[in-house]
């Protein structure tokens, strides 16, 4: 049995927020078959016992000290939005028509 | 005359001499990009501008009698993932087309610093996913060895840059082997520092815990004089390491590996690997028992899962990073027109922006982080990521640092092997372990397989933070090499039959 289905890509494309066509969830739901099949190994040697590592470094909470210093401009910060309107990124509607 | 062919330390002292400017420097290199680069397509971006502003800059200081530093005026590549302001970065994809940062990167600020002259961006994988360079929306990157191959990737632009004389200096960045593999085919040199040894800001992520920029060039000096001009602590990056930063161009120029114990690791030495590569590798051995090094067999055997355990972690990590590409602050957006809501408009633009690996490891990382998959498969990854940094632990006990080669084989032809993903993913399976544990890693030239006359790369390995030793072996073995064939291997590549 395939570990994963043409409806779990399309879910998981919405989940990632990518439009995919018919024929691209086919493509990828036989290309990921495949490299889960491969991956699924590490769970060979996951004993319970080991703890997991999810970075190289032992590093925790780095704080700076909370000093205001310069930063971006307001025209710089917007400088690369694909819309503006009065110093702010445009976007589209983000909540459905009134209910 | 042209200087293109010289190192970074010999144009260093020749500037430094007064022999010749860094404005006229600049320009053979601009006229050099001319003249190969529709064949090569290193560069998706030149800064002409730019770069002879910074070269009279350093030429006007120099005249004033500045004290300047090693490589102050000489050219450099920049990967076109770390953002440089107000130059195109694209990171080789659709989504970032004609985006030119507010900002420099940590790693440009400190270019700059140094006086080094920043030619142009160069081409690589898309957001850095691939060993090919074909995986740029803009076209692949030609191998000047052999312009029917890749360069490797990620870094293909840079890598290629350097083979073709473009550019005597390149910075390249490494998640699972994007530095030194395109390094080992192309016959170049490529360094991944220790994690947190090189700033990250302006470095757009792919998978953070991973991810490290690093110096590339044509040889073992000239990577580590750009390494120091990189390296150091950087606060707007809270995983860069706040300690000296080590010895690396001293330790290039040490020409001596007495006493040393290089471990060569089992598990990615042999089984799978080339033959030719096999056999440059084991001469290059020879040569460093030679020097006075002691050779030891080491096994790492849980190797064997990180290709695996990479391959969820790294994903994972880039399903969550490239959530940033929304259409909403920066970058390209689609179907906008005024009826549609954002999450349609997002859905669109993510659908139009990446391309297929992208969209591949987006969706593999989101299946290994959902709810009653993440056991399974990303936290398994991270139980094997303890395991491979156990092993590299007991291996260091028994040597001071640890080889194999590079990559499995020489560089393929481009298209061979881009409809199949896991036998693309193999490319990394040497390199794959030092990003797992955040060490150190280099790859140098150690000559040309015998069956195909190309390039094959041979990796060292150090401890965190002891990035001097891989250039101490690096350094020695280069120039044994060199003194066994009476040249450097780069000179020996075939003129470029340019189109």
């Amino acid at each position: 049995m395939a570990a994963i289905s043409r409806d779990d890509v399309a879910h998981l494309a919405r989940l990632a927020r990518i439009e995919m066509s018919a024929e691209e969830l086919d493509h990828m739901a036989s290309e990921l078959d495949v490299i889960l099949g491969a991956v699924a190994r590490v769970q060979e040697v996951a004993g319970q016992d080991v703890p997991p590592t999810s970075h190289p470094l032992p590093m925790t909470n780095i704080f700076r000290a909370d000093v205001v210093k310069p930063s971006l401009t307001n025209e710089e910060a917007l400088s690369g939005a694909p819309a503006k309107v009065e110093e702010r990124f445009k976007v589209p509607q983000i909540l459905g028509e009134a209910e | 005359m042209s200087s293109i062919r010289l190192s970074a330390a010999e144009l260093g002292a020749a500037l430094a001499k007064g022999e010749i400017t860094s404005v006229e420097l600049t320009n053979q290199h601009f006229d050099r990009i001319a003249e190969v680069d529709t064949s090569v397509h290193a560069f998706l971006h030149l800064d002409k501008e730019g770069a002879l502003a910074q070269a009279n800059s350093v030429d006007a200081k120099r005249a004033a009698g500045e004290k300047l530093g090693p490589i102050a005026g000489v050219p450099l590549a920049l990967k076109d993932v770390l953002t440089q302001k107000g130059i195109p970065t694209t990171c080789g994809s659709k989504m970032l087309e004609g985006w030119r940062p507010p900002y420099d990167s940590g790693v440009v600020t400190k270019l700059k610093d140094a006086g080094v002259v920043i030619l142009g961006k160069t081409n690589m994988d898309e957001f850095a996913m691939g060993s090919s360079t074909e995986n740029s929306a803009y076209g692949p990157t030609h191998n000047p060895w052999d312009l029917t191959r890749i360069p490797g990737g990620s870094g293909g632009g840079s890598s290629a840059s350097l083979a073709a004389f473009e550019a005597p200096l390149a910075i390249g960045t490494d998640t699972g082997g994007s530095i030194r593999q395109p390094a080992a085919v192309t016959g170049t040199v490529g360094v991944k520092p220790t994690y947190g040894g090189v700033s990250r800001y302006g470095l757009v992520a792919f998978s953070s815990s991973l991810d490290q920029a690093g110096p590339c060039a044509r040889t073992v000096l000239d990577t580590a004089l750009l390494h120091e001009a990189i390296a150091g602590h950087d606060p707007r990056d809270s995983t860069s390491i706040n300690s000296p930063v080590p010895q690396v161009v001293a330790a290039a120029k040490r020409l001596d590996v007495k006493g040393m114990k290089i471990g060569v690791v089992k598990e990615i030495s042999g089984e799978g690997f080339q033959a030719g590569v096999r056999t440059r590798f084991e001469e290059s051995l020879q040569l460093l028992v030679e020097a006075g090094a002691e050779i030891v067999e080491v096994s790492c055997p849980n190797f064997d899962y990180a290709l695996a355990a990479y391959y969820l972690i790294a994903p994972s990590e880039a399903s969550s990073n490239l959530a940033r590409f929304d259409s909403m602050r920066y970058g390209i957006r689609v179907g906008d027109d005024g009826n549609r809501g954002a999450e349609e408009v997002m859905n669109l633009t993510r659908q139009v922006g990446f391309g297929r690996e992208v969209k591949r490891r987006i969706i593999l990382g989101t299946y290994a982080l959902s709810s009653g998959y993440y056991d399974a498969y990303y936290g398994s990854a991270q139980k094997v990521r303890t395991l491979i940094k156990r092993d590299f632990e007991a291996a260091f006990t028994k040597a001071d640092v640890l080889v194999s080669p590079t990559a499995p084989t020489t560089a393929f032809k481009i298209g061979e092997k881009s409809d199949d993903p896991l036998a693309m993913y193999l490319n990394d399976i040497a390199t794959i372990p030092v990003n797992m544990a955040g060490i150190g890693g280099m790859s140098l030239p150690c000559g040309l397989a015998p069956e195909d006359g190309l390039p094959v790369g041979f990796q060292i390995m150090s401890p965190v933070m002891q990035d001097d030793l891989m250039y101490r072996v690096g350094g020695t073995l280069e120039a044994a090499l060199n003194s066994k064939w009476g040249h450097t291997l780069i000179s020996q590549i075939p003129d470029l039959q340019v189109r």
